[in-house]
């Protein structure tokens, strides 16, 4: 795509610029509107949807179907404990999945031998699990102390390695935005929340990060003590700069997570394959997204007035670059 | 020039030796640590069951690292006796057991690892060797029952029943149900908890609740004088000392052997203790030509049975041999495919380049696949599917990492730089974003791993594993290839397929001695003039110190 590379001269040299710093209210206020969009959708539709792991249950599995038709299955289910509220679907291509309410396990017993007679197996080849309603409260408590430890170690890194506040905080809002909004897609879609997906969730941190951090690594050299110009026009040119990178490093790091989706989605139906990486593709996309148009814009906003000479830290050795 | 070869020889060396020492290790584990030269694979892609068990602890109370320990031995022996192999029973957030089965349990194995471990004490009422397997039950028929004298106390043997007689001469050691409490206040028959004596008990006297402390030390006459051997040292409390009084007062002095009582763990005597003397203040010291280590064992657990802890199945799953198998099938596709997609986009984009992202992205596999298969020998570390999904997924992140400094270095030939210099420049700089982004994320990967129940763990942990891989492999391996590769006229030359063509990315250096004036477009290019004039003296040198790097 020799079209990329040009572009990339052209943002490169400044020849073509995209207007991030000068319409900074702009981007921010779009952002604001998606994040306002997603609350009341989720709102409207009526909340998340949460998997079988936080509301406790139990599951049946039957693989490796010439016919994964969910015929007579939910029946078979219901036969031995009618109050049992069997859902079956089909997921892939050859499997399976019914889902009830908590039973003892004599009743699974049954049910699962009921379930291998519909479809000729042996009750062995069906999966069965069983979740207390207490495993999926117990992952997510866990996922948000572990968020919390992270959030506040990472700002700390953040703050040290760019020596200015102003930029972790741009950091963790473009961070809050991706979580926020990859929260929202799953709950206006309603996209089942599950221990899986809440670990894809948790990825994003990294990677969002990740991004922002190379967005912001070619800011501060552009706005090293030293530099000339302005300081928003030189944040301006630095996201510039560094577009064509944001979008190859996120479409090579969007490949395998789709390739995972795909197979996950395709072969195996609803499962681990599937819910971590679905919430990791929602992330990604966003987490390019808002490295450009939330991180900078807000960083922009925060340093708004200021002069590159404010930047009162002596400049490091290796920031004065390469001699060659 | 001769010195970057060999700098960048030198460090492919330092990659080869790596490489070589991680294969060494790996041989020294299947050779004499029993590991194998692929990863093992957890339960969701093998098939089998885990099972999450949860400490039900009293309102407010917490359970110490060292209860779930022993509860994770006592789990174990049962399992084990339970004849299932391979079991693997680890502590996990430091609150939750994991029992994972390869296969599927029985219902009886199911219900020993739930049951939660019941100590109590109960006086001897009889005791025999235990009754060979298979041996004839007795034929002669039980005396009809007479109306026996109510018992008195626990050690009365007035508990023994015709009945309970005929039950104990044919009782068979394997018959026990460790799963079955048997009521406090009847008597019961067991054996020893080796199957080698069978005995009649009476009913609970001191309840393993009351058990304050039990620790090992080394056993003394009543002189005070050591003996030689090693004592275990019993402190008992609430209503502990009143019936250890009670029944210490009673049976010293009968005959053997109801001058013992028995120390019961699930339903089986764990061993019965002579009482010697009357203990009045609960506090006692059982000895008995103990090692150390059975003392210990002792002392463990009584402890034990004193904690106020069960269990119960917070999450139970069971994956099908095939289900575990179509699940590792899809994980190693998606895998195939994302690496694929992600060369292919390469080679699209950077050419030439796209080859080097290629040998990388081989080399981290190979070191990935090496130090998994290694923590898989040596920590005994799975593979899991999530674990999996982050291989998967560290792919692109690893890419991530060359296309960082691939198009720095395309940025430094914008400047106008050789391709060596460009080289250098760009990797100055690629290196410290790559280190902190990926600083950035192996802190998510820790802090995951470390705060995280089940699933979440596997996939941290390879993505912590492969983010430091991707530091190694771009430092000893992308960038010292690219150092020898620039010697080559195909790129030294930026030929047009080298990703590297100074023409294509707008270089401002045209040739040899060709320059074209640098162009700072529009507003940056005017603030800078009016910059330069308003600068000090001072802000001129540091400009001009600065004049290699500053437009990048």
């Amino acid at each position: 795509m020799a079209s990329l590379t040009t572009i990339g001269n052209e943002l490169y040299t400044g020849e073509r610029s995209l207007p991030i710093v000068q319409k900074r209210k702009l981007w921010m206020a779009i952002a604001a509107g998606v994040l306002v969009l997603l609350a009341i959708g989720t709102v409207l539709r009526g909340g998340f949807v949460f998997g079988i792991e936080f509301t406790g249950g139990s599951e049946f599995r039957v693989t490796g179907l010439a016919n994964a038709s969910t015929e007579g299955a939910a029946e078979a289910v219901d036969a031995v404990v009618p109050e049992a509220e069997a859902r079956a679907v089909t997921l892939g291509t050859d499997t399976v999945r019914v889902q009830t309410d908590a039973v003892t396990e004599e009743q699974a017993a049954e049910m699962r031998s009921a379930l291998a007679d519909v479809y000729g197996v042996d009750a062995s080849e069906v999966a069965f699990s069983f979740i207390g309603p207490s495993w999926g409260a117990d992952v997510s408590q866990q996922a948000l102390r572990a968020l919390v430890v992270f959030l506040v170690l990472v700002s700390i890194v953040l703050a040290i390695y760019f020596r200015t506040w102003k930029m972790s905080v741009a950091a963790l809002a473009s961070l809050a935005f991706d979580l926020l909004v990859t929260a929202g897609v799953y709950g206006i879609v309603g996209f089942e929340v599950t221990p899986a997906a809440v670990i894809g969730f948790l990825t994003i941190l990294g990677y969002s990060l990740y991004d922002t951090v190379v967005v912001f690594d070619k800011v501060r050299e552009n706005t090293a003590p030293g530099t000339s110009g302005g300081l928003l026009e030189n944040i301006n040119l630095a996201v510039n700069q560094t577009i064509v990178r944001s979008i190859n490093t996120s479409i090579v790091a969007t490949l395998p997570i789709a390739a995972v989706l795909f197979i996950g989605a395709l072969l195996l139906g609803a499962g681990t394959l599937r819910d971590i990486s679905l919430a990791l593709f929602i992330g990604t996309i966003v987490g390019t997204w808002s490295s450009i148009f939330v991180a900078a814009p807000v960083y922009a906003q925060l340093r708004q007035g200021d002069t590159i000479a404010e930047a009162k830290e002596k400049p490091a050795r290796s920031e004065r670059g390469a001699v060659v | 020039m001769a010195k970057a070869r060999s700098k960048g020889a030198r460090a492919l060396i330092w990659l080869a030796v790596l490489i070589a020492g991680l294969i060494g290790v790996n041989f020294s584990a299947v050779q004499w640590g029993g590991g194998s030269w692929a990863p093992q694979l957890a339960l969701d892609l093998e098939g089998g069951t885990q099972i999450v068990l949860e400490p039900v602890v009293a309102e407010g109370a917490s359970v110490t690292q060292e209860q779930l320990d022993q509860a994770v031995a006592i789990i174990r022996q049962r399992v084990d006796a339970s004849g299932v192999s391979e079991a693997e029973i680890t502590t996990q957030g430091g609150r939750n057991i994991v029992v994972a089965l390869p296969g599927e349990p029985d219902a009886a194995t199911m219900q020993r690892i739930q049951a939660s471990a019941k100590m109590e004490f109960r006086p001897v009422l009889q005791s025999a060797p235990a009754n060979p397997p298979g041996a004839p039950v007795p034929t002669e028929t039980p005396a009809p029952a007479e109306p026996a004298a109510e018992p008195a106390n626990a050690w009365d043997q007035a508990w023994i029943t015709p009945e309970l007689q005929a039950e104990f001469a044919a009782f068979q050691c394997a018959d026990i149900d460790t799963t079955q409490v048997a009521p406090a206040d009847e008597p019961f028959i067991t054996c020893s908890t080796d199957g080698s004596a069978r005995f009649i008990l009476g009913p609970v006297t001191v309840e393993g609740a009351d058990i304050a402390d039990a620790q090992v030390s080394a056993a003394t006459n009543s002189q005070g004088q050591a003996t030689g051997g090693w004592a275990v040292n019993l402190e008992l409390d609430g209503e502990g000392p009143a019936g250890f009084e009670a029944t210490t007062r009673g049976i010293t002095g009968l005959p053997e052997p109801q001058n013992q009582f028995a120390v019961v763990l699930d339903s089986t005597v764990l061993m019965p203790i002579t009482s010697n003397v009357i203990i009045t203040d609960g506090n006692a010291q059982i000895t008995g030509g103990f090692t150390q280590e059975a003392a210990q064992s002792l002392a463990d657990q009584l402890r034990f049975g004193a904690l106020p802890i069960g269990f119960q199945v917070q999450s139970n799953e069971t994956i099908s041999a095939t289900l575990g198998d179509s699940q590792l099938r899809a994980g190693l596709l998606a895998g195939l495919i994302g690496l694929v997609l992600v060369v292919l986009y390469s080679v699209f984009q950077y050419r030439a380049l796209g080859l080097v992202v290629v040998l990388s992205l081989g080399i981290a596999a190979i070191l990935t696949y090496l130090v998994v298969t290694f923590l898989s020998s040596t920590e005994g570390y799975r593979l899991s599917l999530a674990g999996i999904a982050g291989l998967v997924i560290s792919i692109g992140i690893t890419a991530d990492s060359f296309i960082v400094y691939f198009e720095r270095i395309r940025d430094e030939l914008r400047e106008g730089k050789h391709l060596s210099s460009a080289l250098e420049t760009g990797w100055k700089r690629a290196f410290r974003t790559i280190l902190v982004s990926d600083a950035v994320s192996f802190l998510a990967a820790v802090i995951l791993f470390l705060l995280s129940v089940g699933n979440v763990r596997g996939f941290a942990y390879t993505l912590g594993i492969t983010t430091f891989i991707d530091i190694v492999v771009v430092a000893l391996f992308t960038h010292p290839l690219l150092r020898l590769l620039s010697r080559t006229s195909f790129f030294a030359q930026g030929h047009s397929w080298s990703g590297l063509d100074p023409q294509a990315l707008g270089a401002v250096y045209r040739g040899r001695a060709k320059f074209r004036e640098p162009v700072l477009a529009g507003r940056a290019a005017r603030s800078s003039k009016e910059a330069q004039r308003r600068q000090t003296i001072a802000e001129r040198k540091a400009a001009m110190a600065d004049a290699s790097g500053k437009e990048d």
